[in-house]
Order: C-alpha cells, then structure tokens, then sequence
C-alpha cells in the first residue's frame, strides 16, 4: 500500500518548518549522488564557518586541527550502496568512511544515515542508534542527511509505538530527530549547530 | 535562589529584582512571545483533553510508584542496567559518586537535569575532587557564573549576550565578539574536548518506562546525546515521580511538553535509552549504565490527598512563564531550586520550610498557572495549602490569627467597618480617603484608596428591595465585603438589572459575610472554614434557585473554595455542594440565565474597554457573557493588550507585596490607556478599586465601573 501524499506533504512541511531540508528522490542513486553534491558544494571547511574563526581555548583549537579533508560517513548504509558513494565521491576529493568515528570528534562534513520511520505530525526522522558509530556520525556531522524511505512515514508518534517498543525488549539506543541541533539560551535567539548538526536533510526515497 | 531570612529581607531582594532592567524586559518579550507561540503550537489539538489524559495518567502512575520502580529495575536490569533508588538527596549524590570511583572516574560532563539541581549534584561531586562540566548551553553559562538556572528550560534567560561575552572571553582568554550565533559556536568547540575527555556522563531522564526498562531524554542542543554516548560510563538520574507504565505515557507527554514550554512542536532530541549499549571504551565493549532514582520526600508525598498532585508535573516551566510575578522578579527571587507556581510548592517539601516560608506568600492567587498547566495541577491551592502548613508550623503571625478572629465573627467585623466609616471622615473626600498620614503606608502610595460608603448595601436593602408577586426564579444575592461596604451602588445597579425582568424575586440574607478568600490567602484554613460554614447556614442554598454575586473572587471562592475547605466532612460536603451549584457571577446569570440581549437596552454608543478578573476568566471559566453583554448594550467594546492578566490587585497579596502590586497596576492601566478608550469594564470589586486607585493615583481621568453599572445605566425604560 503506497504512502498517501498528504502524509509525505505533511512531514516536508513540518520538518520544513524546524529549518530542515526536505527533498525526494526517485531512487539510492540519486540519493547518493546528492551526498556527494551536498558535500561537495560545502565550504571547504564547513568548520570554519562555524566557529573557527572564533578564538579558542588552546585544548579546543588542537581538537580541530585532527581533520584534513572532507569527510563522509555512511556508517549504516547497504555495502553497494557505500560502494557507489564512495566511487563519486573519490572524484572530488572526499573520504567515504563507516567507522572509526571516535576518531574524528573535531568535526566531519556528513553523516549520511537510514531513517527507520519519519513522524509526519512532527516533520521526525527516527534513527536507529544503537550502533555507536551512527550515534557518533549523527552528532559530529556538520550536516546530517537521512535516507527515509517512503513508506516508512507514519502519521504520529503513536503508529510508531509499537515498533519502539519491540526495540526496547533488548539494549537499544534510538533518536527521533527533528530539524538540526539547536538553541535559544542566549536571549532565546534562535541558533543551529549548537552540540550537533547545523544542517539536516531528509531525502525521502520514492516507492521504497 | 531565594534564602531570604524573613518577609523583609524578602522584600528587599524582590526591589533589587525589580531594578533588573535587562532581565525585566527579557522576561516580558517571552511572557507576550510565549502566549501566541503556544497558540499557535496546540492550533487543531485538543489541549484540555491531552491535559485531562497526562493528568489521569500520572495520578494512576503515582498511585504505584513502587511497584513500577520494581517492573522498570527488573527489565533495566535484565538489559545490563544497574538501578538505585535513593531515599535522600545525599544518598542519591553518594551513590553517583560511589559509581565514579568503583569506576576510576576523573572527569565528566553532565547534560540538564533539574533533579541534579535539587540535589546540589555537582556540589558533592566537586567536594570528591571530580570535574564536572555542564554541556547545555544555559546550565553552562550559569555553572561559570556560580548561579542556580532562573528557568527551568531556559536556564539563562536572565542573561544578555553582553554578559555572555564577557563571561567566554574570560573563559577562552579571548577576547570574544557580542555576536549570539558565534558565541554559540564557541561553546560547541570548547565543550567537545570536554566530552571526549569525559570518564562519566551524568544525564536526567523525563521518563522512565518500566514496561521496557527504558529512559526517554528530550533535548534541543544534542547535548544529551554526546553525554550518554561519549564516556565510558552513563548515570541516568531521575525523580522517582518520572517512572511511566509505558512508551505510549511518554509519547503522550511528548506530545504536549515542549509546546507547553516555549511553543515548539518537538525538540530537536528524543533519545531513548535500553540498557548497557555498545560503546567502544567500555569493558567488553559495552557502556557501564547506571538508573538512580530519587525519592526525598516524593513516595511520602504521593500518599498525601492534596500534594500528590504535585508530583504530576513534567517539569515544563509553562507555570513560571505566565505568572505575573516571575515575569518581573525572574527565577532567582521567584524559587529556590524549583521556579515558578511549581517551585513555591517543591522547595517546601524538597528544600525545607525555612526555603519556602517567604517564597510561598508570594502568590496573587490569580490561577494563570493552573490554567496553562500541562498536567492541570491546581497551584493555587497547594501554594495556599502549603503556607497554612508553615503557619500552622511555626505560629501563626499576630496580623493573620487577628484577622481570622474578626473576619469569622460577623458583628464584630461589620461593626469594625461602621466605626471605620466614622473615624474615616477627617481624610475622606469625593470617595477616596485623601491625605492619609503617608508615614504609615510608605510603600502603599500607588494608588488611592476608597472611602467607605456613608450607608452599606445592607441597610439599604429594605429601600431598594424589588417586590415580586409571582416568582419563577429565586435569588440569593451574595455581596460580598467590599460592594457591601465601599461600592454598595453596584449591587443597587445590579438589582436594578434583574428587576427588569419580570419574575425574578431576588432576597438579600443578612446573616452572611466575608467569604472568606481573604482568610485562605493569609493561611487561616480553620477560621475559613468556620467563616465558610457560617455563610452556608446564613444562605440556605436549597431555599434558593441561584446564588448571584457581582464580585468574580468570592464567586469563584463560593464555588470551588468551599467545597475543597470540606471535602473531608461528608455532611459539609453535601451542604459545600450544594451551595456551590447555586453559585453564579452576575453577566453570566443576567446573560445566560435571563437571556438580556440588546433589547433590552438603549443609549449612544461608547469606546469601552475590559479587564478580565482572573477568578471569572480563569476561576470560572466565564469569558464572553460581559463582553457580549457590554456590545448588547450599544457599548463599542475595545479589546485591550493582556486582557486576562491580573492586576496587581490579588486582595491581601497588594498589602503584603505593594511593590510587586504597583508594577503589575502600572502594566494594566498602559495597557487600558492603549486602547483608545477612557472607560473600563469589569465584574470584580476588588479589581475595580484596584484599577480605579491607579488612575486616580495618577491623576488620569478614566471611568471604571462595574458590568453591572454599565448596563443599569442603559436599560430601556418601560
């Protein structure tokens, strides 16, 4: 049974609204070939922009001097899949890694994830998380992008309930992610990026 | 933090607050911002019913915390969690530092937690040579500072980025630009190393699901995420209050939390936790996971009738963010640990009665935050409740017992006022009493005060009293003091307006008196009681189809008052209800029950604009019979600015806080004078001598009348 629009409607206007990026896709390839744009058209380093020009405390600033070159990391995506990031993104000068992410924790560029389900009342992707290597990939990233599979959008957090809930019956670790990290704590201005991602991206898969 | 010593210190500190311009003004763009945000957050869901279903649900968790702290230990444990409950705040601080050592712990980083605030977490830890650094970006700031949160989401709402600034460069050695989004980013980079050094991550939990063994956290920053993921060890801790039956209790409550704290839809985070995960520092390459849970006082609590509500509350701060009095004192001055309608019930049972003796009187009754509350906890009452307590603790102040004393003996209180009229006539004039010796009222010189009436509405009734051959419908018609004594010429426009419909024969028992708000406001639960039995029997409710009254605060008082004063006495409780039934505030019986429409009324039109009494919009849920009524009778009636906020007034609260009194007055009437118009409407007494004392304070020419007075005054002559 196909997802109704309106539900897709719904879930691009809500996550619309919290500031991220909504877009389909008609199929993986196309998926992975908009990782590796976004990476690519990225500032150089994103980094910088994001605080690096700021001046820091001198532990802070050698924690960002472990990154060299753009960064992506598809810690949970199918192997042929990771294979054809990879090629594209060799051609442009980008690492494509799945593990290791403890040892990146100055920053990566993009963390590029599966989305279990989407939470349309909320614009929610949820992540599986329990491996820690998506736990980490999905914080340190600049930009988290999540593949959501279309019929994967339910209508609100109640129609996910019982499959959370069957996770629960072992060690489990699970986000519901809503727009990019964010923060109003100084004089409730709105800011993204705080400790996580400062951009998110939902690209929802067509017919999967 | 609020410590003050006694009522003056307390005072003192409030002044101080109050000349916090920064703060004052941050607070009022939230207070106006919060109101539309959540708004437009609930547009299309049904609020009362979510409300309703959170608190039917938390009452039935709190009715078996044990045992679903037994079900949520038993899965927890079976997934690799170890679970604590500690009786005490120290005890629960001492096992999380027992955790740190068995586990060779140096440094860590701890996500938000208020309970970790009530405990004074950090205090301990720091005491055993542990580091501790907050990552939430508001706790952060205040944990550099030395200072507790002002707000339970919004830790730092009192602070300007200029502060913030200053406070990084001192921090980083650098000097740092006013610039929010980079000062942001600063802290990003600065807490990373912070986390990657963490030994221990110290997390809250907003649920605990015994079905699963599962801990739900709800964030913005993704700072929780990194603290329960980064460090080799994570410690949940949670009051044990926050133990759910099930994943659906916690969705729901999603669904209603953040919306409720600023008007977001959902945060950013919700993390859910199941035992020890994999995490690739940790022995055998697992997480080291500990639950502890804090009781201190709660378990005792929820088998309390009253305070176990208390214990519904999901930690949203929507109670502080719409109650006038934080808005101009901020979190420090308006809780000790806990802020806000909420924190002034907390700190007494989780900080102590000498925490919560001064704090507790500051309270306008005005019931904005039962009205906004996401578990419908009745605030008012348990801030009431817990004052009585204290004074039934420590003694009942001299003022206090003396005024229970002459409020429940009606001869004595009414002879009292006469005498009163008598010695008034040297400084009375045109209504007001006029160059009082000012010595003696110092701090109460904002606005003018009434004089009392040369003759009471009471022994004008036998004049005035409308004869009715044929009644269809019976009324008892409940002054109230301050129309008996100051205004009595409202209650004579009201019985004007009744009497314009045939068949309604209207009575005025002589025997009542105070209801008795006054007392229940001052702590005197006893002599209330004695007064509100004594207006029962004074007004025999089965004799009567209605129990009319003009002033909004007894109304509200009469109907829910009463009946909470004896719902531990079965045969008081029949009479309670009774009466309560009975109980109607006068637009809503002259425009619901009489059904008076714009027939039956004349004359030229008029800007007029409204206040809302808290104990009619809120109280008794009334809000558009006076407006209607104001527009039936020709009247162009002009919204004003935060219309349903108090004015200052709250009876005893403008005498024991004249100085909180006098801003909220001063807000009210800029918001009136906005309008356009030079005339207000409203249906409380009490409100009116408020308002009306402010304008002449002030010399301002503006009319404040009753509802009442308003529509005597256009009635079609027939």
């Amino acid at each position: 049974m196909s997802t109704p629009p309106a539900l897709v409607d719904r879930l691009k206007e809500k996550a619309g609204l919290v500031s991220a990026v909504v877009a389909s896709v008609a199929s993986m390839d196309e998926a992975i070939a908009y990782v590796a744009d976004v990476c690519a058209n990225k500032e150089a380093c994103q980094i910088l922009a994001s605080g690096c020009d700021a001046p820091l405390s001198d532990t802070a600033e050698a924690l960002c001097e472990t990154k060299q070159q753009k960064i992506v990391c598809a810690p949970d995506l199918p192997e042929e899949d990771v294979a054809k990031l990879t090629a594209l993104c060799q051609e442009r000068g980008i690492a494509v890694i799945t593990k290791g992410m403890r040892g990146r924790l100055g920053g990566i560029d993009i963390a590029v994830t599966m989305a279990a389900a989407g939470i349309a009342e909320t614009g929610t992707v949820v992540v599986r998380s329990t491996d820690e290597e998506v736990r980490l990939a999905t914080m340190i990233a600049e930009t988290h992008i999540a593949l959501l599979p279309e019929s994967a959008i339910v209508a609100d957090s109640y129609d996910f309930e019982p499959t959370l809930v069957s996770w629960m019956g072992e060690p489990n670790y699970t986000a519901f992610i809503t727009g990019p990290s964010r923060t109003a704590d100084i004089e409730r201005v709105l800011a993204l990026g705080v400790h996580g991602p400062l951009e998110m991206h939902i690209l929802i898969l067509e017919g999967k | 933090m609020q410590d003050a010593a006694n009522l003056s210190e307390y005072r003192k500190q409030l002044r101080e607050a109050l000349e916090n311009e920064f703060q004052r003004e941050a607070l009022d763009k939230f207070a106006v911002a919060y109101r539309t945000s959540r708004a437009n957050a609930f547009a299309g869901i049904d609020a009362p019913e979510l409300i309703n279903e959170i608190a039917v649900a938390k009452d039935e968790a709190v009715d078996h915390l044990m045992e679903l702290y037994e079900e949520f230990k038993r899965h927890a444990e079976a997934a690799g969690t170890k679970v604590h409950l500690a009786a005490t705040a120290r005890e629960a601080n001492e096992i999380i530092a027992a955790i740190a050592k068995e586990n060779g712990v140096r440094t860590i980083v701890k996500s938000k937690s208020m309970t970790a605030e009530e405990t004074h977490l950090n205090d301990h830890l720091e005491a055993q040579g542990l580091e501790v650094t907050e990552t939430d970006l508001g706790e952060w700031i205040i944990q550099l500072r030395h200072e507790g949160p002002t707000h339970m989401v919004m830790p730092a709402i009192h602070l300007s980025r200029y502060q913030v600034a200053d406070l990084f460069t001192e921090v980083t050695r650098k000097k740092q630009d006013v610039d929010i989004q980079k000062l942001v980013k600063v802290a990003r980079r600065e807490l990373r190393p912070k986390y990657c050094q963490a030994d221990m991550g110290i997390s809250g939990a907003n649920f605990a699901i015994a079905a699963t063994g599962s801990i739900g956290i709800i964030t913005n920053e993704g700072n929780g995420r990194l603290t329960t993921t980064l460090p080799r060890v994570h410690v949940a801790l949670a009051g044990i209050d926050k133990l759910a039956p099930t994943l659906h209790d916690a969705l729901r409550i999603i669904k209603c939390l953040p919306k409720n704290a600023t008007g977001q839809n959902l945060t950013s985070y919700v993390t859910w936790i199941t035992g020890a995960v994999p995490c690739a520092v940790g022995p055998e390459g697992k997480k080291v996971h500990h639950v502890v849970f804090v009781d201190n006082g709660r378990l005792a609590m929820a088998k309390d009738p009253l305070f176990k509500q208390a214990l519904r509350c999901i930690r949203c701060g929507a109670c502080a963010n719409v109650c006038p009095i934080y808005r101009l004192v901020g979190g420090h001055k308006y809780g000790h640990v806990y802020i806000g309608a909420i924190g002034l019930v907390a700190t007494y049972f989780f900080h102590g009665r000498d925490k919560a003796k001064n704090l507790v009187q500051n309270c306008l009754n005005c019931g904005a935050c039962k009205a906004v509350c996401a578990a419908g906890i009745d605030l008012p009452t348990m801030i009431k409740e817990v004052h009585a307590r204290i004074q039934d603790e420590e003694g009942h102040p001299l003022y206090s017992s003396a005024a229970g004393m002459v409020l429940k003996n009606r001869t004595l209180f009414h002879t009292m006022l006469k005498s009163a009229r008598v010695m008034q006539k040297p400084v009375a004039g045109g209504g007001y009493l006029r160059h009082l010796p000012m010595f003696l009222f110092k701090d109460h010189d904002f606005r003018a005060l009434p004089a009392i009436a040369d003759e009471a509405f009471r022994d004008r009734w036998e004049k005035i009293r409308p004869r009715v051959a044929k009644a269809d419908i019976k009324v008892a018609l409940f002054s109230g003091c301050v129309q008996d004594f100051v205004y009595p010429e409202q209650m004579e426009a009201a019985v004007a307006v009744i009497a314009s419909k045939p068949g309604v024969a209207m009575e005025y028992p002589m025997g009542q008196s105070c209801c008795g708000l006054p007392l229940m406001m001052m702590g005197e639960k006893k002599a209330g009681r004695e007064l509100a039995a004594h207006n029962m029997n004074a007004i025999d409710a089965a004799g009567f189809d209605y129990i009319v009254t003009l002033c909004a605060s007894c109304a509200s008082y009469l109907k829910h008052g009463y009946q909470r004063l004896f719902a531990d006495d079965p045969a008081m409780a029949y009479k309670a209800a009774q009466f309560a039934h009975r109980v109607m505030d006068f637009s809503s019986f002259v425009h619901d029950v009489l059904g008076m429409d714009q027939e039956a009324f004349t004359g030229p039109s008029k800007d007029v604009t409204y206040h809302a009494p808290c104990h009619l919009c809120r109280g008794l849920g009334v809000t558009e019979a006076p407006r209607e009524l104001l527009r039936d009778a020709g009247l162009n009636y002009l919204p004003a600015a935060e219309e349903d906020v108090c004015c200052g007034f709250g009876g005893t609260f403008s005498v024991k806080f004249p100085e909180l009194s006098k801003e909220l007055l001063h807000k009210k009437i800029n918001n009136l004078k906005a309008t356009g118009a030079t005339a207000m409407a409203t249906d409380c007494p009490g409100c009116i001598m408020q308002i009306r004392g402010g304008f002449e304070h002030e010399g301002t020419t503006f009319e404040v009348r009753h509802v009442a007075e308003y529509l005597a005054a256009r009635l079609k002559r027939g």
